[in-house]
């Protein structure tokens, strides 16, 4: 019989469990930490962001006690620094680029003192930014998430309309759906889209999904330009025996119903969970399983545990939660009659020429849960077959993230490019946004 | 081990750290405290004439900070003792009986007024205190009454006083100068002239800390008025550093003994100052920022260090660096460094490039051969040592003497021969040669 149950662990400790994992900053640590900031010159913490934030202005502003100006440098390059702030992979980004690194081995905490300075702004609503003149035009931006809200705020910010359709009925895209429940607590991403949305100009439709209610077709009749930032809504299958299974589930979709339930208690969790797949969704998924009362926690990926997409700092998240991290391994079977009770692997290896190879040596892990974890790609139906150029499945753009087909750009993971971050995709739509812009200005002098 | 022994117009202390006249050394309690903790000595805090002055019961102190709160300036709107002459006679005689090896000198401050001098002179003697000094620093609250720094502005009267003091002392008095004056050697001389056995100084400097952000107002206010302090601490310490080494290396003063005060927070602060001229130090901010048991680096870090050196006693210290010290003039123009960066200590923050972008001769660059990297264009230095001053890790910037070839800016050989303005084309008043 699997054991799958919801409470294995009192109220306190879910509490404890899923309330926020790095604290904010007070405000003597902010300034302290401030103080540790170089003010480089062309600074390599800011060549390092995918958005361009001028950090060590920011930071200086911190120090200065400009704390609304410290913001506005942020925001005002990437309007989701406050989330970025929460999520994004610092270390590989800005604070993995910090001279302290070099000085001391230790960066200045770039993500923590972002975090301190937006906080505030969004805390108590102050709104930043103003709307040029209407322009007249209307821009029809499709995906809540990320990168369509980024579009969507630039768009206004230069003057144009904007209809904004989400297949959900919440925005927010992998911010609200994606990310795990203790690295965003109080609500946050609604507040943050509330933030965004308060510029005005921004018309949200919710429950709309592109494919089924509309149409790229009909929204490049109907509107002056189109942004797509539809992420990667289709699960990846594993496609071998016993995925049928009950007990086998998307890990997406489990982390999605974690973040949306208010009494985390209350979601069944099994005592045995595997996992498979390598990426921050595997860690994700395992990680929350363990802090939901999992007993046993496996992460078994194919390769090596360099080569998974987890960054160093998560897979070291999941080893201090007691995960436990098995490399070099493929399911060939998931096991079980009536639900499932384990996975068969084999044992992989590299060959001579370096790519993975089976070794034919097995081995099984029983489970009462088994998470899929192995990626996402486009929503099938999303687009009209042939209409735009792919690559891999995902949507071709160039430097300003237009796509193949005139009026339309995309953007966030969608694209070919997309590298699964938030602050990846904030500088999408940003980046797309001002081709937009562009694009109807030119069209505008050149048709009167 | 060096012996720190000091020996100052005669009076013993067993290291040469006194504590200065000011808060700290109020009252038998912090002073007894203080010798507890290993003071050399102290100077007791000014004393006045009866009925005795009063504070405001307001804010007296305000600091300027790093961004983690270190003490980097501070200021005092505190008078002289606010307790009664024969309260802290009692006490200072006893404090005197009970530590009889270290240094306990009074702080006096008394209007311009000779029979007021001969009066409590005498008075303070009594106490077996080992020495006088005379306050005329204080640049708040008491100049307003003609005392502090209102004397020690006006060279006549510091004669003037010290001569009174002189006259009805016997044991040695100590001129203490203001700070702020437009030249330190007039008051200098004018203590010299008038019989003092020595200067010490700085006391304060004139201040207003900042204005309060919320009501636009000075800060800190009493009731919503602020009145200007007087300005100590580390900040302070390159203005002492200069006052004491003019005087030290003006024939006219030099070898006047001079005991340094103003801003010494570690044993390097007493380095500067003994090796530019002072035979001792005073130190007040740092007690007052970090409490008494500073001194416990001040001597054994000025004891290592002296071993370090080879010199067995802080004289020989004394003085070492006033040779060193002279006029913009005499300067050697024909010398040339040129910044060098060690790029394996280089982190690449990149600070040296862009102010010698902003500020200086563009003579460091940003990348080479499409890599960041900062060097420096020898064409373009001018060896101002901004970049060393900026740069974040110690060391990695140092500045190279040319001694052979040509100076690859100017293209000028490079002369071991000594050439400075006196003698320069350029200056319109120079000597023939």
């Amino acid at each position: 019989m699997p054991d799958i149950r919801p409470n294995r662990l009192s109220r306190d400790e879910i509490a404890r469990n899923f309330s926020e994992l790095h604290p904010p900053l007070s405000r003597s640590e902010a300034l302290i930490e401030a103080d540790r900031c170089y003010f480089c010159f062309d600074a390599p913490c800011t060549t390092a962001c995918p958005t361009d934030i001028d950090i060590p202005l920011f930071i200086q502003k911190i120090r200065s006690g400009n704390l609304r100006g410290s913001a506005h440098t942020i925001l005002a390059e990437n309007i989701m620094g406050g989330m970025c702030a929460r999520v994004c992979p610092t270390e590989v980004l800005c604070e993995e680029a910090c001279v302290r690194n070099t000085h001391e081995d230790k960066p200045v905490e770039i993500g923590l003192l972002q975090r301190y300075a937006t906080d505030p702004v969004l805390d108590d609503e102050v709104q930043l930014f103003s709307r040029a003149e209407t322009s007249g035009h209307c821009v029809a931006v499709v995906g809540g998430g990320p990168a369509g809200l980024s579009c969507a705020h630039r768009l206004a910010m230069l003057g144009h309309q904007v209809a904004l359709f989400d297949r959900e009925e919440k925005l927010g895209g992998l911010n609200e759906y994606g990310i795990a429940a203790y690295k965003t607590v109080n609500d946050f991403a609604q507040r943050e889209i509330r933030y965004i949305l308060s510029i005005g100009g921004i018309e949200v439709h919710s429950g709309v999904a592109l494919g089924q209610d509309t149409t790229i077709t009909r929204l490049r009749d109907e509107y002056d330009a189109v942004f797509l930032g539809v992420g990667l809504t289709g699960v990846n299958q594993l496609g071998i025996e016993g995925e049928e299974l009950p007990g086998v589930e998307n890990a997406v979709e489990y982390i999605a119903e974690l973040r949306q339930a208010i009494d985390k208690g209350k979601l069944p969790v099994g005592r045995r969970v595997v996992v498979i797949g390598g990426g921050m969704t595997a860690i994700d998924v395992a990680v929350q399983s363990k802090r939901l009362g999992a007993e046993h926690v496996d992460i078994v990926y194919r390769g090596s545990i360099k080569a998974m997409g987890a960054s160093d700092y998560e897979k070291n998240l999941a080893q201090t939660n007691g995960v436990t991290i098995r490399t070099f391994a493929r399911p060939l079977k998931i096991l079980g009659r009536g639900h499932v009770s384990g996975v068969l692997f084999e044992r992989t290896a590299r060959d001579d020429y370096g790519s993975l190879a089976d070794t034919g040596e097995t081995y099984t892990l029983d489970a009462d849960v088994v998470f899929k974890a192995i990626g996402q790609r486009l929503r099938d139906g999303v687009l009209e077959d042939g209409s735009i150029r792919m690559q891999a499945g995902k949507i071709i753009v160039d430097e300003n993230r237009a796509t193949s087909l005139a009026g339309v750009w995309a953007g966030g993971d969608c694209v070919v490019g997309g590298d699964d971050l938030t602050v990846s995709a904030v500088q999408h739509g940003k980046v797309a946004a001002i081709a937009i812009d562009r694009f109807l200005r030119t069209r505008e002098k050149a048709y009167g | 081990m060096a012996d720190l022994a000091s020996e100052f117009l005669g009076i013993r202390s067993p290291n040469p750290f006194w504590l200065a006249s000011a808060p700290p050394t109020d009252k038998a309690y912090n002073v007894n405290r203080a010798f507890e903790a290993g003071w050399g000595g102290a100077v007791w805090k000014t004393l006045g004439e009866d009925p005795h002055i009063v504070n405001v019961s307001g804010p007296r102190y305000a600091a300027i900070h790093s961004n983690d709160r270190r003490v980097i300036g501070f200021n005092n709107i505190e008078l002289i003792t606010d307790r009664p002459l024969q309260t802290n006679l009692d006490e200072i005689r006893q404090v005197k009986r009970d530590w009889p090896d270290r240094a306990l000198v009074v702080s006096v401050m008394f209007p311009m007024n000779e029979a007021v001098w001969q009066k409590y002179v005498p008075m303070i003697e009594d106490t077996g205190a080992d020495g006088i000094e005379l306050n005329f620093g204080c640049p708040h609250g008491m100049s307003e009454r003609g005392m502090g720094s209102a004397v020690g502005q006006v060279p006549e009267y510091i004669k003037m006083a010290t001569e009174w003091a002189k006259a009805a002392a016997t044991v040695p008095v100590i001129v203490k100068l203001t700070p702020n004056v437009a030249s330190i050697l007039p008051p200098a001389k004018a203590a010299k002239d008038g019989g003092a056995d020595a200067v010490s100084l700085i006391n304060t400097i004139n201040s207003i800390m900042r204005v309060n952000y919320d009501t636009l107002t000075m800060y800190p206010a009493t009731d919503g008025m602020g009145t200007h302090g007087g300005y100590c601490g580390e900040a302070v310490k390159p203005i002492a550093l200069n006052m004491v080494a003019e005087i030290a290396r003006t024939p006219e003063t030099a070898g006047f003994p001079i005991s340094g005060i103003g801003g010494v927070t570690d044993w390097r602060d007493a380095v500067d100052f003994l090796a530019l001229g002072a035979s001792n130090v005073q130190v007040c901010t740092a007690a007052m920022v970090y409490g008494f048991k500073i001194i416990d680096d001040l001597t054994d870090g000025l004891s290592n260090f002296l071993d370090d050196k080879g010199m067995k006693s802080v004289s020989e210290l004394v003085g070492r660096a006033v040779p060193s010290v002279t006029d913009w003039q005499y300067l050697n123009l024909n010398y040339v460094e040129k910044a060098v960066i060690n790029q394996e200590l280089c982190i690449k923050c990149g600070r040296c490039h862009v102010v010698c972008e902003d500020t200086s001769h563009q003579a460091i660059t940003h990348t080479v051969d499409g890599k960041r990297r900062f060097e420096v264009i020898d064409e373009e230095c001018v060896g101002c040592n901004l970049c060393v001053s900026v740069c974040p890790v110690e060391s990695c910037i140092t500045m190279r003497r040319l001694t052979d070839g040509f100076d690859p800016r100017t293209g000028q050989p490079i002369s071991g021969e000594k050439a400075d303005w006196t003698m320069h084309p350029n200056n319109p008043m120079r000597k023939s040669s």
